[in-house]
């Protein structure tokens, strides 16, 4: 049995052209609304016990609406959720604080409006006051709280009971880095127990390192559903989507999936790793030296041209990655139909894994400006240590070592 | 209706806690905290009292104290205090709390459940202090005073009915809250608190009585004022009306409550 289940769920928001209408409508009479917005469309999903479920989209795209219907506070106009278990959600943290009352008396009130007696609330204070970590201030009144320390006891509220389903609306990114360090080690332990995690996050590397999927919402519709890595790529190459361009992907022999978008006035034409004698390889050890050849086309004049590469491990993580702007060599003035070979050589000093690497073609500092070609997973290689010392990491730093004994 | 009693139910400690704090905010950042709202009716009482007492005291008739205006006054100001407390933030509750309803999951009928809460809390000190000041009147009330949980109760059914189905209304049209806020003046007026029926020219006083709260207001003043049990029969139109505007209220919550959400 799955532990959330959207079925076609669709909202939208209606506009009638004079509000007595819409009241009218309750008791029978029908009116046409003037405007239908709708916002969700169709969607359908259903997530497991113990899942880990990244939503992620464009500003608009419906996140927030989706959650709120998930949470019920607003009602689909069409379809069903069903929720077996207790759905905790963080959409906004202080939610329900009254600012002249003390920590501990909030922890009381908002409590309540979670649904939780007084009794329970009175079994975890003190885990939650020694949760939030503020000292003194738990017994002050809120409004002397700087917004840190609020959502630190906001947050410990929200998570004071493991809920079966516990929804993040990027609330997560407030804080300092050492709390956000402890209310994720509660969050992936409450997932251990078997909470379902639902997150909404722009952040690729919160929705890779703690998702075990990923939703991607555009325009209302579910676009994308699958692995967290794809999912992201496919989303970063949307935002970098413009007029005429298109998104595709294929599904490469190890299963990864290629993703390529872009205008195409650029077109990366051939990618290959290369080993010191000139060699096409896919397994190089650590610290040596190859060298990334990438072949470019030019289909259209264009005033500016900038190439770029990012080395990601396994997860998704960038590793490395620079371009020929930061490299200060861009290239100007491209007539229609000049082919470029760029050639990268480094050492390749990076740890025992498995990695690929994105490439993409664009104008400017960045991606987003003009993006002609961009292509994730266009490469895969893997580092194997031949000739170094053991050791652990996707980096290699090597140290040299000295110690005296001393007695 | 059962499963909405139900999560009522379940939240009885957020209503409970509500009440309390709003109580307890009252007194944190202000001297005399909650003392103010005993203070507000009693200095309204003692303006009406030094405004007109010379030109309506005359004309009062059944009770002989020289302080039978003010008596008047202040046990007509009890009850439609309560009134007016319930009605005028159950006109606003949803729309206040707006983005609570927005962001957690919780039923929204706790909300007008809590204004009752805090007003009677609210009625239950004006009322102590009512009973000490006629003290230092001299006048005293008797056992009639069981009638006032009845007054309490239609006054409240009323308030609550009509107060919930403009507020939410209001949440939709939101010049009710501002058309209403007028509308209440003018109802305050056209209800026998500052001056008596017996005032009235004859012919008009018949259409007091179409003002619901004119007949719960003759109870008050019945029970507080000359000791006796209100006349039932003024209070019948009023119940009725209470309990059909109530009635509505709750239709027009469940029917809302889909759409509520999404224009707050």
């Amino acid at each position: 049995m799955s532990i959330l289940e959207v079925k076609d769920v669709s909202k939208s928001f209606l506009d009638y052209s004079s509000e007595w209408k819409r009241i009218l409508s309750w008791f029978g009479l029908s009116f046409a609304p003037k405007e239908e917005h709708k916002i969700l469309k169709h969607i359908n999903f259903s997530i497991q016990k113990g899942e880990a479920i990244g939503i992620v989209g464009q500003n608009g795209a419906g996140k927030s609406t989706l959650l709120k219907i998930v949470t019920q506070t607003l009602k689909p106009s069409q379809g069903k959720v069903t929720v077996n278990g207790r759905i905790s959600a963080i959409l906004e943290l202080g939610m329900g604080f009254h600012p002249d009352l003390t920590g501990r008396q909030n922890v009381y009130h908002s409590s309540g409006l979670m649904g939780f007696t007084q009794v329970q609330i009175d079994e975890v204070i003190d885990e939650i006051e020694e949760f939030a970590e503020i000292g003194e201030y738990f017994d002050q009144p809120v409004r002397t709280y700087s917004s840190g320390m609020s959502m630190r006891v906001a947050f410990g509220v929200a998570t004071a009971y493991r809920p079966d389903i516990l929804i993040i609306d990027e609330a997560l990114s407030v804080g300092d880095a050492y709390f956000q360090h402890k209310s994720f080690d509660r969050i992936r332990k409450f997932q251990e127990d078997g909470t379902t995690l639902l997150l909404v996050s722009h952040d690729r590397n919160a929705i890779q390192s703690i998702c075990d999927r990923a939703i991607l919402l555009e325009g209302g519709c579910i676009i994308k559903d699958g692995e967290p890595e794809e999912v992201m790529d496919f989303y970063n190459a949307l935002i970098a989507q413009k007029e005429n361009s298109k998104v595709e992907q294929k599904t490469l022999d190890d299963g990864k999936v290629e993703t390529i978008s872009g205008t195409g006035e650029v077109t990366i034409e051939n990618i290959r790793l290369l080993n010191s004698q000139n060699q096409i390889v896919e397994y190089i050890s650590v610290g040596e030296k190859v060298t990334l050849e990438i072949l470019v086309k030019v289909n259209k004049d264009v005033d500016e041209l900038v190439l770029g590469y990012m080395i990601k491990d396994r997860l998704g993580q960038a590793i490395f990655g620079t371009n020929t702007h930061h490299l200060k060599k861009e290239i100007k003035e491209l007539k229609q139909g000049t082919q470029i070979e760029y050639k990268f050589t480094f050492n390749s000093n990076i740890g025992v894994g498995s990695y690929s690497m994105a490439v993409a073609v664009h104008s400017g500092e960045s991606h987003i400006v003009n993006n002609y070609e961009w292509r994730d997973n266009a490469l895969i290689f893997n580092v194997a240590n031949q000739d170094k010392d053991e050791f652990v990491g996707t980096s290699w730093i090597a140290p040299k070592l000295e110690y005296n004994i001393k007695r | 209706m059962r499963y909405t009693l139900q999560s009522i139910w379940a939240y009885r400690y957020f209503i409970i806690s509500s009440i309390k704090t709003e109580f307890k905010a009252k007194f944190v950042r202000s001297k005399f905290g909650g003392l103010w709202m005993i203070f507000h009716p009693l200095a309204q009482v003692l303006i009406y009292a030094l405004v007109l007492s010379a030109v309506l005291k005359a004309k009062l008739s059944g009770i002989d104290s020289q302080y039978a205006y003010a008596i008047y006054l202040m046990a007509g100001m009890v009850g439609w205090n309560l009134f007016m407390d319930i009605a005028s933030r159950s006109l606003s509750v949803f729309i206040d709390n707006g983005n609570l309803i927005q962001k957690m999951s919780f039923p929204k009928l706790t909300l007008p459940l809590i204004v009752i809460g805090s007003s009677l809390t609210n009625f239950f000190f004006l009322f102590l202090a009512m009973v000490v000041v006629f003290g230092f009147l001299g006048h005293s009330i008797s056992f009639t005073i069981l009638w006032i949980p009845v007054l309490i109760l239609i006054t409240i059914t009323l308030a609550t009915g009509v107060g919930l189905t403009l507020g939410i209304l209001n949440v939709f049209i939101r010049d009710i809250g501002q058309i209403m806020t007028i509308i209440f003046q003018f109802w305050f007026w056209l209800t026998p608190i500052v001056y008596s029926k017996s005032m009235l020219p004859e012919k008009y006083q018949d259409f007091l009585y179409l003002n619901p709260m004119s007949g719960i207001i003759d109870g008050y003043h019945s029970v507080l004022v000359y000791n006796k049990a209100p006349n039932l029969e003024l209070l019948i139109y009023p119940s009725i009306l209470a309990l059909s505007t109530f009635i509505l209220a709750l239709f027009l919550y469940q029917k809302s409550n889909k759409e509520m959400a999404d224009l707050l």
